[in-house]
């Protein structure tokens, strides 16, 4: 069901009232064509703290996801030997990723890319089915600059109060509020830069090298790379980010339809809008009373009234803000709400809203996940503790020997990837008669032993006898016993005979 | 001086040179550029105090922070076998066969070698160390001076007809035609001869003629049966390995001109650590054929090793 929405034909209060706050969009809408300059100025926004449910999620959220961060790099998981004893450690130098129970090589990089596909459909399927939650309540941006404005407010109060100190000409006041909330802004991006190190070395004995001056220059390179950005993000460009550099807003618009739930103001109940007087009548007006709470609670200087919008990232604080005024001049609640378009629609057509959560795109998009987690986790269950490369010498190829006999080398890379040493016999098929030697054994005996965590290189000659030679190239294959039952690599054996 | 002329639609003042009623302005350099310019002198000034700079007749100025190209080589070169320190005085520690039968060693000592090999060995022998005409395999089993690998080591520190004074090589290819020793047709017959030895078809009657001149001239270093000497270097002709050649023609060429291969002598050039990393590189690349393991000896430059 597709309905073509005319909101001026619902209310009528198409232009902007004169007079009262107006959205911070709104403004530099009306101020893009500044002579001179080919962007739009921005508008400082000034959002003004509400209370109500969403509110009190995202702090929750917040503080979950903030944990999360600054905790991770610090949890102790204890691993044989040498390894590190750190749960999650993406290590450069050892060229391992360490996650808990899991550590993967170089090798596997695929994992992390299924991860991130795994990721990716996450963020499309709950996109499809509640709109950009990511955005509003999880992404880092978000949950930074929540934070940052969280300062803003210690310092310089809420919306009114600091709007009025940016007016006001330099003081003293002005200057201490001003620089303590900068100073407590570069302390929490350098908090953020500090805590990302944590995850690439032993985060105790970063610690200690780092303010002791012996870290490796990439650690105090880092640090300063994030917190500078972190400042600049959080602190100076906010919704900027949003709206001009993140992609996401522009995918959304392929994963959103009329039944995905988003913020949305339900005009079928709003309009027409307009001032209210304390016991006066009801009928005939929506319950909108032009007040504009939604407007100045909204962290991205928009108008939820004015439609579903590019910047609006779906954190719902406009519906607490509306909730606390709908309490207020004693309306119901949720004139502001997450619903849909179609919802809306229906209702402003007097028939009875459906919500539909299957959908075409929300099974692909669900069938599409459990595919790539059943892939991601098959392969993570099924991975092979050892695996075995055989690479034949190219220079020269094969070697004729006094007795007529061919031999060729090869390398064979014998990868352990369990923490205990793993003794391997190697074996060889393929080429009737073929003798096995390594340098340095006994002939026909190739034996070694893997260290844990190691991939060891094994130099192997097979000498095959002169009536063995029946092709120029003979198909063969290196065994060796693995602790999940053999590992087999294919190769060739060449001989040098001539094609027939 | 007098007042300057101020050009009127600009109101900067002109330097007074005037082409066809062009006049040149002369506008002062931007402010900024101007401090960029001083600053740059002030920092030529502190420049010359701290770096080399000003040549002199025999030296020039040092600089006080004493850098140069010279000692920052010398530092990281330094620095370098600080690094190789520990590998090297394990590969003096422990004698050849031990090397290659510790896997850890060994793999150590196959990377050096397979280093100093592509930049010293290649060039004759080949990058795989297959050889060339001229230049011997080193891939297969057959050493014109032996395979184990004291042999090898030894080899690769003293030479070949090098000049060095316990090089190997005291035996020469005598160049049987070119110096007259044997004619046209002798030498055809030795070519069936040797053509013979070697288990392929043969002329049987010049195989019947040759027998009394190998008897003569050859047999006093090839062996009555033609199989070689390696104590002396001297090939086996009865194998399918050939230095110069496997064809007649290129067999009558060898025995018409007598070459003789030439190797130099590594010793100077190498650590006796390297030349042993070489000498189990190359000795691992031919198949490795397990040795009894040896202990450890003092196992100095080639000329105290050469026994032979």
């Amino acid at each position: 069901m597709t309905v073509v929405i005319d909101k001026r034909a619902a209310g009528g209060a198409g232009g902007q009232p004169a007079g009262g706050p107006v959205s911070a969009a709104e403004r530099a809408r009306a101020k893009g064509d500044a002579k001179g300059s080919l962007y739009k100025p921005r508008q400082p926004i000034y959002p003004k703290l509400v209370h109500g449910q969403w509110r009190r999620l995202k702090w929750a959220l917040m503080i979950l996801t903030l944990t999360v961060y600054y905790v991770t790099p610090w949890i102790r998981w204890e691993r044989p030997g040498a390894l590190p004893d750190q749960a999650v450690l993406v290590d450069f130098f050892g060229r391992r990723f360490y996650f808990f129970g899991i550590q993967l090589w170089p090798q596997e990089v695929y994992f992390i890319t299924g991860l991130l596909v795994i990721a990716a459909l996450s963020l499309f399927l709950v996109t499809a089915l509640f709109g950009r939650l990511w955005c509003g309540y999880a992404c880092p941006q978000t949950v930074w600059t929540d934070l940052y404005i969280y300062v803003e407010r210690l310092f310089e109060g809420d919306r009114n109060a600091r709007m009025r100190l940016a007016a006001a000409p330099w003081s003293f006041d002005k200057l201490w509020r001003k620089g303590g909330k900068h100073l407590v802004w570069l302390g929490v991006a350098f908090g953020t830069g500090g805590a990302w190190i944590f995850y690439f070395r032993d985060a105790p004995t970063l610690l200690v090298e780092f303010w002791t001056g012996r870290a490796p220059i990439q650690s105090y390179i880092s640090c300063g790379l994030l917190t500078a950005t972190t400042y600049i993000f959080a602190g100076h460009m906010r919704e900027q980010v949003c709206t001009y550099m993140c992609p996401w807003p522009r995918i959304q618009g392929a994963m959103l339809d009329e039944h995905s739930l988003q913020v949305t103001y339900r005009y079928d109940r709003g309009e027409p809008r307009g001032a209210h007087k304390k016991g006066a009548d009801w009928t005939g007006r929506g319950d909108c009373i032009d007040c504009n709470a939604c407007v100045v609670a909204c962290p991205m200087g928009i108008d939820i009234r004015n439609g579903p919008q590019l910047e609006c990232i779906n954190c719902g604080l406009c519906i607490d803000a509306c909730d606390e005024i709908m309490d207020k001049v004693g309306r119901p609640r949720a004139l502001i709400a997450y619903d849909s378009d179609s919802a809306v629609a229906a209702r402003s057509c007097k028939t009875a809203p459906t919500y539909r959560f299957v959908r075409p795109r929300t099974i692909y998009y669900t069938v599409a996940l459990t595919l790539v987690s059943g892939i991601v986790l098959w392969g993570l269950v099924n991975r092979a503790p050892m695996t075995l490369h055989a690479l034949r010498d190219r220079n020269p190829t094969f070697v004729r020997l006094h007795d007529g006999s061919v031999r060729n080398g090869y390398t064979l890379k014998i990868a352990n990837r369990t923490f205990e040493p793993r003794p391997v016999a190697v074996s060889f098929a393929g080429v009737p008669g073929a003798r096995l030697s390594s340098p340095g054994e006994p002939e026909g005996v190739v034996r070694t032993v893997v260290p844990p965590n190691e991939v060891r290189a094994v130099r192997v000659f097979v000498s095959a006898p002169a009536e063995s030679l029946t092709a120029k190239s003979l198909p063969a294959a290196f065994t060796i016993g693995g602790p999940k039952g053999d590992v087999k690599a294919a190769t060739t054996f060449l001989t040098g005979a001539e094609a027939p | 001086m007098s007042e300057r002329e101020r050009d009127e639609h600009s109101g900067t003042e002109t330097t007074g040179h005037e082409w066809d009623g062009i006049k040149e302005l002369d506008t002062p350099l931007p402010r900024w550029w101007l401090w960029v310019f001083y600053g740059c002198i002030a920092w030529s000034v502190v420049y010359w105090i701290l770096m080399p700079a000003w040549p002199g007749i025999t030296s020039y100025t040092r600089g006080t922070l004493g850098l140069s190209d010279r000692s920052a080589v010398a530092a990281e070169l330094g620095a370098l076998a600080k690094q190789r320190h520990a590998g090297e005085a394990k590969l003096r520690n422990a004698s050849l066969q031990q090397i290659e039968a510790d896997p850890d060693l060994q793999s150590y000592a196959m990377q050096v070698g397979q280093s100093v090999f592509g930049d010293n060995c290649a060039t004759c022998h080949g990058a795989g160390g297959a050889g060339a005409k001229g230049y011997p395999n080193l891939r297969d089993d057959v050493w014109l001076w032996g395979g184990s690998l004291d042999d090898i080591r030894h080899t690769i520190a003293v030479g070949v007809r090098s000049g060095h004074p316990a090089a190997r090589g005291g035996t020469v290819m005598p160049a049987f035609g070119r110096d007259q020793m044997l004619d046209g047709r002798q030498v055809d017959d030795l070519t069936e001869y040797v053509v013979a030895l070697s288990r392929r078809k043969a002329d049987a009657a010049a195989v019947g003629r040759a027998r009394q001149t190998f008897a003569d001239q050859c047999a006093a270093c090839h062996g009555p049966a033609g199989t070689g000497d390696v104590a002396r270097g001297v090939p086996d002709l009865t194998d399918g390995e050939w230095l110069f050649g496997s064809t007649r023609a290129a067999i009558r060429d060898q025995i018409w001109n007598g070459r003789n291969g030439v190797m130099p002598t590594w010793e100077a050039r190498f650590s006796p650590e390297t030349i042993k990393a070489l000498a189990v590189y190359v000795h691992a690349n031919a198949g490795g054929a397990a040795e009894p393991i040896r202990p450890a000896q003092q196992e100095g430059a080639g000329t105290s090793a050469a026994g032979r």
